[in-house]
């Protein structure tokens, strides 16, 4: 029995701001941001719009895609997201309860910095695959904050994407071949309780936390499914900007042609849990039957945890039938200067705030 | 609205659950007890689709606490595809792009919050359908 993902969409917020438009504010150098970090604008989401309201449009288009499935058949729904809008009270609930999962459905909230998503995804296919539930759903989206004129503001963004995990193999649209997770204790970015901002390491988020957990899963998976690079007609890898994913993919061995199509960050900025599931629903809106894609997510913290899918014959039939993810990131956008980004993204405080 | 009363009404504004009369098929959204057209009492359920066309919209200036900071902004009543009309607001569009006959989608968004320290409420309002 193959178990996989019958059911993926995307969402993101339309309103975008460049790099220019932050640095002119805070005196920075935009071109030496543009080329360090390889980045060219970031979703803004809108007053109205934070990661419950992402991740409900998000299940929506992947039920679309999942050839009509009965939305009280999901046994599980799992949210990860750095950003949750409540500190106590679940996402989850309110996403199950929008899309008509209620109430036979197990669900919980996942936090680990940006690889919160994935752990869904992998929470959800492992319940599948033990034939505890039907189908599970694996959400990643955030709305991450960086604070004003630093470095993380060029990059913090917003973005969801959702996976419905089955094994009816006439829904399958990719299967989920082989996993593995690395993790270790490594403080590189971290938010406390109470703090509106994150914090991070610098430097120290690069080689020791990224580059080494990253490069631990890729090799530690390949070995493990006896696979290597060339072996993938794709692949994807968490993207807080634009150099890392290329680096460390080059690192492992995988090409500019194989990992391009994922990358999203130019465009986008870092979706934090949407990061590399954001990703792989761009790549899925491309793929042909038979492509195999390597997917490597990354938390802060630290983890990742990386995943082998197969695409299957059904992808044809549904890629048209949800908005695609690189359709919403280049062409149902709005571009906002930095007045209106700073009273979407509440740094403004009002009267009796 | 106190929590309790809008989590009464989470199938209409989480599901846009509304009901058709078994007698004459006429759409209703909300729901009601008695059809207005031929006063049966047999209703079921369904759930509406996203789609619908902007009937007649208007532009809030002055709003009201829950939506300080947001004005200002368009409210419009929405002829669904499925039959029913709602009222919400019209937004991530240009207040002087709103047309009457627009064709819109109904995206999950934030409706308004009870405070610093309430409940988030969550509804449904209208986006320019591009494709």
């Amino acid at each position: 029995m193959s178990v996989g993902i019958v059911g993926y969409g995307a969402h993101l917020p339309r309103r975008r701001i460049k790099v220019e438009e932050i640095a002119k504010v805070w005196g920075a150098d935009a071109p030496s941001y543009k080329k360090g970090l390889e980045l060219l604008q970031k979703s803004v989401p809108a007053l109205d719009e934070d990661t419950i309201t992402l991740s409900v449009e998000a299940v929506r288009n992947a039920l679309t895609r999942a050839g009509g499935i009965d939305p009280a058949d999901i046994g599980a729904l799992y949210i990860g997201s750095e950003s949750h809008p409540y500190a106590v009270k679940p996402s989850g609930t309110i996403v199950a309860e929008a899309i008509g999962a209620v109430p036979s459905c197990h669900t919980a909230d996942f936090e680990f910095a940006c690889k919160a998503g994935s752990e869904a995804m992998f929470v959800a296919y492992g319940l599948v695959k033990a034939g505890l539930v039907k189908y599970a759903v694996g959400i990643g989206g955030d709305t991450s904050q960086g604070a004003p004129g630093d470095a993380l503001e060029y990059s913090a963004a917003a973005g969801s994407a959702a996976f419905i995990m089955g094994d009816d193999p006439d829904k399958m649209l990719a299967t989920v071949d082989e996993t593995y997770a690395f993790m270790t204790d490594t403080p590189d970015f971290w938010r406390r309780e109470h703090q509106f901002y994150p914090s991070h390491g610098g430097r120290f988020t690069g080689e020791p936390a990224y580059f080494r957990t990253t490069l631990g899963a890729v090799n530690g998976l390949l070995e493990k499914a006896n696979l290597k690079p060339e072996d993938f007609r794709w692949a994807v890898f968490h993207q807080p900007n634009g150099k890392f994913p290329a680096r460390v993919a080059k690192m492992a061995g995988f090409t500019e042609e194989q990992y391009d199509v994922g990358r999203l960050v130019p465009l986008l900025g870092n979706t934090y849990s949407g990061a590399s599931p954001l990703g792989l629903t761009a790549i899925l809106d491309v793929a042909q039957p038979g492509d195999r894609i390597f997917m490597c997510s990354y938390g802060s913290g630290a983890g990742s945890d990386a995943f082998v899918y197969t695409v299957q014959d059904r992808i044809r039939e549904v890629q048209n039938l949800a908005p695609k993810t690189r359709w919403m990131l280049e062409e149902n956008t709005i571009q906002v200067e930095y007045g209106e980004y700073a009273k979407m993204r509440r740094k403004i405080r009002l009267a009796g705030e | 609205m106190p929590s309790a009363r809008s989590w009464r009404a989470y199938p209409q504004t989480y599901r846009l659950e509304a009901s058709r009369c078994s007698g004459c098929q006429k759409t209703f959204f909300p729901p009601r007890q008695v059809c207005n057209a031929c006063s049966g009492r047999e209703f079921e359920t369904f759930r509406m689709g996203y789609g619908g066309t902007v009937v007649t919209h208007t532009v809030i200036r002055t709003p009201g606490d829950q939506f300080q900071g947001e004005a200002p902004f368009a409210v419009g009543i929405i002829a669904m595809d499925d039959g029913p009309k709602m009222t919400t607001q019209i937004v991530d569009v240009p207040l002087e792009e709103i047309r009457i006959g627009m064709k819109v989608k109904l995206e999950f968004r934030r409706m308004y919050a009870e405070g610093h320290d309430g409940v988030i409420e969550y509804g449904h309002k209208a986006v320019p359908l591009r494709e």
